[in-house]
């Protein structure tokens, strides 16, 4: 297929400028630019056909099973997208509630995220909600530097935070932007936290914990109260990465267990779009010992309405006005249609789904832990080495077999290893294909791995160089 | 399997004595499995660095990891061919995939690393 420069002609155009109707001005020499913008010169049909094929090229929660582990890649209710064109919320200004005179104007907007804060608080057990932060990784990072500001204010010297070796590599990247030091605390064989290790680990010198839980192992740990507990014995804080919230949402709250602050993934547990597809939304819930440090302006509620405030010790601003406000609105739609029996389903089926998966797939697969998972498993292609058969090679077969490959080689603490997770919204023939399709390719793997090695065969490209590619990166198309 | 003249870290780095200088890298059960290596990050040359700490990053098509120095010393040499050809750890860890040298090690820390036979004991400790 051809870049939509490939199409370019001289002197094309999609577009007609209207004639200017305002006064002429010539910027000085020295602010103009003096060489070609090189934009693709095509016409409007040029434009429409070259992304519609790209976008049938591609590979969707919307077309395809999509079970990217630790991603929660669940199906997006089209109504809530509806509800988000609504030209009230899609229209307006942003700058409308930086002017007191027009805080009026954009009262519902304000409504929304007030009761979208509250919402998301009561579902994570937090006195607190942020919406500002665009990102999964970009909550953790507000999350750190708000217990950077905790610290600070109380005087606490304290330089290390605690994560686990089966964290998201985003936990010690937003812990080191933080300022602070990474100490990698190791997992247990049975895939939870080794309590030994964080024991020993765990000084005064630390100001968090960082925990995703259930873990990326796929397991809740069980001894997360006592885990909070120690950590509050010596002032250091509990930080949650909700990257796994799908696994308990509706049925068990972070506060509850000891956490002081979250992120949550609305991109992940609230249905909006995920990926490139975007953008996402990672707010920050916290109880009331980091409350005082939120990022700001904050919504509040008065007689004469929703008014804008700001906290005297907050850390600052950390994205334009209030976030992904349209990513909001979309996960305030999808809280408000399920309810709290609806929320609670979400995690019921999910790690049901999973664990239909594990089941079906354990004799042929070996699992990376004993017992049922939560809303996602660990296996292993270990098996399968002996062949020359990896599990990269399973996820390039599986393309081919019209699925969205699992996440491969995460986590970094097991072999080989797959990592599925099928979430709530797929049916149990969805799922009986998949793991009909997987089957199929480990007795592939054994009797004929040269087929794996082939493929993907289906697809518009077949197995791409990666390595090439990461160490030749160059995306910048040629004059 | 793994050369005789070298110590080993149980975080897979090696080390040579070569006289004055001691010699590091990584080894091929590491190099197995981190996979095809995309990028290399060196540590400052000149720096004093203690056993154990932090000082490479090495990236695959897999994942990132930290390179530990197997004892205290001084860093007097990086091998700034890896910078633009990482494949070469790859190809020859043992050789021209080498990583930096030390001088004025702590020449009592060799003590606490493995020979090879130990090392290769170790490897399949983890394999099991």
């Amino acid at each position: 297929m051809q870049l939509i420069f490939e199409l370019s002609k001289k002197g094309r155009r999609g577009v007609q400028i209207d004639p200017l109707d305002v006064p002429d001005v010539s910027p000085p020499s020295h602010l103009c630019r003096h060489t070609d913008l090189r934009l693709p010169e095509v016409t409007e049909l040029d434009v429409v056909r070259h992304f519609t094929r790209l976008s049938r090229r591609n590979f969707g929660v919307d077309t395809n099973f999509y079970p990217l582990g630790s991603c929660t890649m669940k199906y997006n209710p089209k109504v809530m997208d509806r509800i988000a064109a609504e030209p009230g919320f899609a229209q307006l200004h942003p700058h409308l509630s930086s002017c007191p005179a027009f805080l009026k104007e954009c009262q519902g907007a304000l409504a929304l995220i007030y009761h979208l804060e509250r919402l998301l608080a009561e579902i994570g057990g937090m006195d607190a909600v942020t919406l500002q932060p665009i990102a999964g990784a970009h909550g953790e990072l507000t999350g750190t530097l708000l217990i950077a500001a905790y610290h600070k204010d109380k005087r606490n010297e304290k330089d290390l935070v605690l994560v686990p070796d089966s964290a998201h590599g985003t936990n010690p990247a937003s812990a080191a932007i933080a300022g602070f030091k990474v100490v990698e605390v190791p997992s247990a064989p049975d895939g939870t936290l080794d309590r030994e290790a964080f024991r020993a680990a765990l000084t005064e010198r630390v100001a968090a914990v960082m925990l995703t839980c259930p873990n990326t192992h796929g397991l809740f740990e069980p001894a997360v109260q006592q885990i909070a507990e120690m950590a509050h014995a010596v002032d250091a804080l509990m930080y949650y990465d909700g990257a796994n919230l799908n696994a308990i949402v509706g049925r068990c709250r972070p506060g509850d267990l000891g956490f002081d602050v979250m992120h949550f993934n609305l991109h992940k547990t609230f249905a909006t779009p995920h990926g490139m597809g975007g953008p996402g939304a990672g707010p920050v819930g916290v109880n009331e010992k980091l409350a005082p440090y939120l990022p700001g302006p904050r919504v509040t509620k008065t007689e004469e309405g929703y008014e804008l405030s700001e906290p005297i010790k907050s850390i600052g601003k950390i994205a334009p006005f209030f976030g992904n406000f349209l990513v909001a609105v979309r996960a305030y739609a999808y809280i408000r249609m399920l309810g709290a029996e609806g929320l609670e389903a979400v995690s019921a089926n999910a790690v049901l789904n999973a664990n239909y998966v594990l089941s079906r797939l354990r004799e042929y697969f070996p699992p990376a832990f004993q017992g049922n998972c939560m809303h996602e498993c660990v296996l292993s292609a270990v098996p399968f080495l002996q062949h020359g058969v990896k599990a990269l090679d399973f996820a390039k077969a599986l393309l081919d077999k019209g699925f969205h490959a699992p996440t491969v080689y995460f986590p970094l603490t097991v072999k080989e290893s797959l990592m599925i997770e099928p979430t709530e919204t797929e049916s149990r023939d969805t799922l009986d294909a998949f793991c009909d399709a997987m089957i199929e390719l480990a007795r592939d793997a054994s009797e004929s791995p040269e087929k794996l090695h082939a493929a993907p065969t289906t697809t518009p490209v077949g197995r791409l160089d990666e390595v090439r590619a990461a160490r030749e990166l160059n995306c910048i198309y040629p004059a | 399997m793994f050369p005789d003249d070298l110590y080993y870290t149980e975080d897979h780095e090696w080390i040579r004595d070569e006289g004055s200088e001691y010699v590091v890298g990584i080894t091929s059960y590491a190099v197995e499995q981190l996979g095809d290596i995309t990028y290399v990050e060196l540590p400052e040359l000149g720096a004093d660095v203690i056993r154990g700490e932090t000082v490479a990053t090495v990236e695959s098509v897999k994942a990132a990891s930290d390179v530990y120095s197997p004892v205290g010393g001084h860093i007097c040499e990086v091998n700034d061919f890896l910078e633009s050809r990482p494949e070469l750890v790859n190809e020859d860890p043992y050789g021209e995939g080498w990583f930096f040298k030390l001088d004025s090690v702590r020449v009592s820390e060799l003590n606490k690393l493995m020979k090879a036979d130990a090392y290769e004991a170790y490897i399949k400790s983890l394999e099991k």
